[in-house]
């Protein structure tokens, strides 16, 4: 095999496997350290920087990071990254001082950003430092987007959602509220210098069945929460099934009780595994007694004088294979009695307001043609992100494409090519401080995942707005941080230092090092001293070492960061080096790719 | 500061016959130099032991002083052990082994301690056929005592320093051939695929086998001018014979035979299969391996591999025809007939 390149950023960033698991990219390990000095503050920049939304995300994430993370490999579960986000935010103390501000001086360049949303906030976040004017057009009376009307207060606070949207609108957003655009037309000849599209993907899957549209209780999960949300619905009825079992199912059936319901079941039309929601909300759900029944397909809703009585369901059978349904067969029919549908079977997004003959093109499904790097629609200087780019995704996926957007809004403006990109930039440096030691937290910790406290059952549905998680107290941090196996503390290696003393190879306890002779990658794989589990891991390979031509392997997939290989090596081949990855965002465009530093560059490795 | 090797529970974790994991075989995290090719013996060792699937407490682990005798302690934690005084580990290993033959019994030794003050006791050890693996880990220096010349130094190698060798080195394995050994072989610290059967074969071999393994002290003697430095080893190291062991269980397959291939049957039904690199080396002779030693040395050349071998050599036990039955096994009245058996047995000889 070749030598590995590993000047390429993507080849570190892809053994931080949380951060490369993230769509934004988040420094986690080196968040997490921060939290284990009790830097609070600087933990929360470190997100901000990502992910916009610390306080938020550290609540409501889909986190991609944590099935990803290096821990849930070794027979365990992953560290709770989410949980330890919120830890940041919540512990943090006033850091207003530390936000971008906007300059006096306007560049003199005006932006639309339609909807308010995490998407558009992002935006505007990337954009009102450099002195551009974002004037955002919200339909609500307040910002927010599904932030705000699709999940629930239980499981995010107003305070913390009106803190960090108001840490960008302070900036000097202007807002619209109440405001919806009607035409993109008429939005376009206002002469904006660009328009970014951020206002999701509002509609709500139709389930056409006998009987849909003849009585009132039959709800759409979307549209219902965002009533709960906005204080139009108040109460609902004792028995309620929930149509779907996505994460906005999860928040409907559990919204359910608050208002009201005494038995809630949330209908499967398929087994557990095909489950779209999070594992953790599932379980939530549960512990507040849902019932979750599968194998259960929607089939009539039945409705007498005009009153909703149950639904009829097919009881289904599959053949499973290889994790795949290849037969499905119908074994009999069943009533369920219930007061109230809820239908959250998935959401789309629609664009009736925007005008087919603009030159924004539309694909046969009505979604818009897109540019994934860019954002660009097929009109110069009309962008969308969030899930009004690609279709329903989460807050997380719309705060990367905001960033991108962002950048492309810039160039745009600027008139420069928007296809021409800054790469994403990697330093390194050495985390040794001595004969053993080191400035990480190398010793691996066997401690299990810290379990989230629950306010107790019988005080949650008190009100609404009760949060049900309490968040880590402090002896769970302290747990928790040791937990991370600091995967951004790289082994970086220099072959023309290596002796072949083979010291590494037998103190590693992973035994994820090999030193053998050079092959294909097939040939090579074979000789590893233990089996290649994953094959998207990496595999380091060296140059040739000078003493016998042979090559030093790392399989990449079960290093757990110990450092012992760097501590145990005589001529120091091996060290240990924080990986600070840097994704440029549009601040970092301002100044031109020559001149030195760029903005996001400015962070220095805790 | 990192005191332990963590132990992880990876998936696709192999085990051995009698269920352990490689990782069952380690000791305690080594304090020697990083870099020191002792740990890299130990290493092979565990990997040998593991593979052979010897019971941990059916090990017993002896050593004199030195770095090298400090290692019976980073492999194999539920063995026995004893770490006796400087260059006396023959001793206490003929001891052990005269108490219970039924022990696996190794011997780590160094070549400060082997062949300066342990001198008169290797040669007494071989001459017994004490069935043991005797292991000298040799770098050419006192690491311990901070990288003085060991007397298996070779004249005109020089120190750290720069200080050149006067004195004419002292040959483990032509010495250990010559006084009549059944069993040596040589190695290097850092050819595990050449070490880890040969130690097999040697732990499987009845009777005393002396294993010499050029294992580079990092610290001391790891320079340009040093003979046993990673790199010089590396580059006058020469393949003569090859060994592997093949359990009683195992088929011996065709293949084994391609090439210049000897089996030698062990007493246990094992068989050691010998590999002729070099088709001029014989090592069932005594003179044939002498000669062909001095030839290569006097080119600069160190010779590895399975040098000597002789299956016939009686063992202590068979010399001095003790019971089978291990002494610690016994009864203390039969071990221990008392004082009128003894007079008994004294008047027979009046
Ligand atoms: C009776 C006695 N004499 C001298 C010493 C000092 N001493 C300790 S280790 C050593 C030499 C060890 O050399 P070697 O056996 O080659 O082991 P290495 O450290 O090189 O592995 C000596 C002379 C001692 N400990 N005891
Ligand atoms: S001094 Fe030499 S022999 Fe002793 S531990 Fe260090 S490297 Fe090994
Ligand atoms: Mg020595």
């Amino acid at each position: 095999m070749k030598r590995t390149d590993t000047s390429n950023p993507d080849y570190f960033h892809q053994v931080v496997d949380c951060q490369w698991g993230c769509p934004a990219h988040t420094d986690v390990p080196e968040y997490i350290r921060l939290i284990a000095q009790g830097r609070f503050d600087d933990a929360y920049m470190v997100n901000r920087e990502s992910n916009v939304f610390p306080g938020i995300l550290g609540r409501v994430c889909d986190r991609p990071c944590e099935p990803a993370c290096r821990r849930g490999r070794m027979d365990e579960k992953p560290v709770a990254i989410c949980r330890l986000k919120r830890v940041a935010a919540d512990h943090r103390g006033d850091i207003t001082d530390r936000l971008p501000r906007a300059p006096k001086e306007k560049n003199g360049k005006k932006v639309a950003l339609v909807g308010g949303g995490p998407a558009s906030l992002t935006v505007a976040n990337d954009l009102l430092p450099l002195g551009y004017e974002c004037v955002i057009f919200e339909a609500q009376a307040v910002a927010g987007g599904l932030m705000r009307y699709n999940i629930p207060a239980f499981r995010l606070p107003h305070e913390v959602l009106n803190e960090e949207i108001d840490y960008i609108l302070d900036m000097g957003a202007e807002i619209h509220y109440n405001h919806r655009v009607e035409s993109m037309k008429a939005l376009l000849d206002e002469g904006y210098d660009a328009v970014f599209v951020g206002s999701g993907a509002p509609r709500g899957k139709e389930l056409r069945l006998p009987g849909r549209y003849d009585t009132e209780n039959i709800h759409i999960g979307i549209d219902w929460l965002e009533s709960v949300a906005f204080d139009h619905i108040d109460a609902v009825g004792k028995k309620v099934l929930i149509i779907g079992v996505g994460n906005t199912a999860m928040d409907c059936c559990r919204t359910s009780l608050r208002l009201g319901a005494e038995n809630v079941k949330v209908m499967a039309r398929k087994p557990r595994e095909f489950f779209k929601a999070s594992v953790w909300e599932l379980e939530d759900a549960e512990e507040e007694n849902v019932e979750i029944v599968v194998n259960h397909s929607p089939k009539e809703f039945v409705v007498e004088n005009g009153k909703l009585k149950g639904m009829s369901f097919e009881l289904m059978e599959y053949t499973i294979e290889n994790g795949r349904i290849q037969d499905q067969d119908v074994t009999g029919e069943v009533f369920i009695a219930c007061d109230d549908v809820i239908l959250a079977i998935g959401q789309e997004n629609s664009f009736p307001w925007i005008e087919r003959d603009l030159g924004i093109e539309f694909n046969p499904w009505e979604e818009p043609m897109v540019d994934e790097v860019t954002y660009e629609s097929t009109r110069g200087g009309v962008f969308f992100g969030g899930d009004s780019a690609f279709g329903p995704k989460n807050i997380i996926w719309a705060v990367e494409h905001a960033h991108q957007a962002a950048i492309s809004i810039h160039r745009h403006c600027q008139g420069e090519s928007l296809q021409d990109r800054l790469p994403d930039l990697l330093n390194l440096q050495s985390r040794k401080m001595g004969m053993h030691e080191w400035s990480y937290s190398s010793t691996f910790d066997p401690a299990a995942r810290r379990k989230m406290m629950h306010v107790p059952l019988e005080q949650r549905f008190e009100a609404l707005g009760k949060e049900v998680e309490l968040g880590f107290d402090a002896e769970q941090t302290a747990k928790e941080v040791e937990r991370c196996l600091n995967c951004d503390i790289q082994t970086v290696f220099s072959d023309s230092l290596c002796i072949e003393c083979d010291a590494c190879l037998d103190i590693c306890p992973t035994q994820c090092l090999t030193i053998t002779s050079n092959g294909d990658k097939e040939d090579l794989v074979t000789r590893l001293k233990a089996p290649v589990l994953e094959h998207e891991q990496p595999l380091f390979v060296s140059g040739e070492l000078k003493q016998t031509s042979r090559v030093m392997v790392k399989d990449e997939n079960f290093c757990i960061h110990c450092g012992l290989c760097a501590e145990r090596c005589p001529t120091a081949a091996w060290d240990m080096q924080k990986s600070l990855l840097t994704f440029p965002k549009a601040a970092d465009y301002v100044s031109g790719p020559d001149s030195g530093e760029r903005p996001c560059q400015q962070r220095k490795a805790g | 500061m990192t005191f332990a090797r963590p132990k992880i529970n990876l998936p696709g974790q192999k085990v051995n016959e009698i269920g352990l994991a490689l990782r069952d075989y380690e000791g305690s995290l080594s304090t020697l130099c990083a870099g020191c090719g002792h740990d890299s013996i130990t290493a092979a060792l565990v990997q040998a032991l593991w593979e052979m699937s010897i019971r941990p407490e059916q090990l017993i682990k002896m050593s004199g002083i030195g770095c090298s005798s400090k290692t019976p302690a980073y492999f194999v934690h539920g063995a026995h052990g004893f770490n006796s005084v400087h260059g006396r580990m023959p001793s206490v290993a003929t001891g052990a082994l005269a108490g219970n033959r039924d022990l696996v019994g190794i011997g780590v030794s160094g070549d400060g301690d082997s062949l300066s003050i342990g001198f008169g006791q290797f040669g007494h050890v071989i001459r017994r056929n004490v069935n043991m693996l005797y292991l000298i880990e040799n770098n050419g220096v006192y690491g311990l005592t901070k990288g003085q010349f060991s007397a298996s130094a070779d004249a005109g190698s020089t120190s750290k320093k720069g200080e050149v060798n006067q004195m004419q080195n002292i040959n483990a394995v032509a010495t250990a051939i010559s006084m009549g050994a059944s069993f040596v072989g040589r190695s290097f610290s850092g050819d595990r695929e050449q070490l880890v059967p040969l130690i097999k074969a040697a732990i499987a071999h009845p009777g005393c086998a002396v294993l010499d393994v050029v294992s580079p002290c990092v610290t001391f003697n790891d320079h340009e001018g040093s003979t046993k430095s990673y790199a010089y080893t590396r580059d006058h190291k020469l393949r003569a014979v090859e060994a592997d062991l093949i359990s009683p269980r195992a088929e011996i397959k065709a293949s084994y035979y391609a090439g210049d291939t000897h089996p030698v049957r062990l007493h246990d039904g094992s068989t050691i299969l010998l590999r002729k690199v070099d088709p001029d080396y014989d090592p069932t002779r005594r003179n044939n391996a002498l000669g062909y030693l001095e030839r290569h040395r006097s080119r600069g050349e160190i010779v590895t591999g399975l040098l000597y071998i002789d299956q016939n050599v009686t063992d202590m036990h068979s010399q001095s025809r003790t019971t089978a039955m291990p002494l610690k096994a016994m009864d203390y009245e039969r071990l221990n007939p008392g004082s009128e058996a003894l007079r008994e047995l004294q008047k027979g000889m009046k």
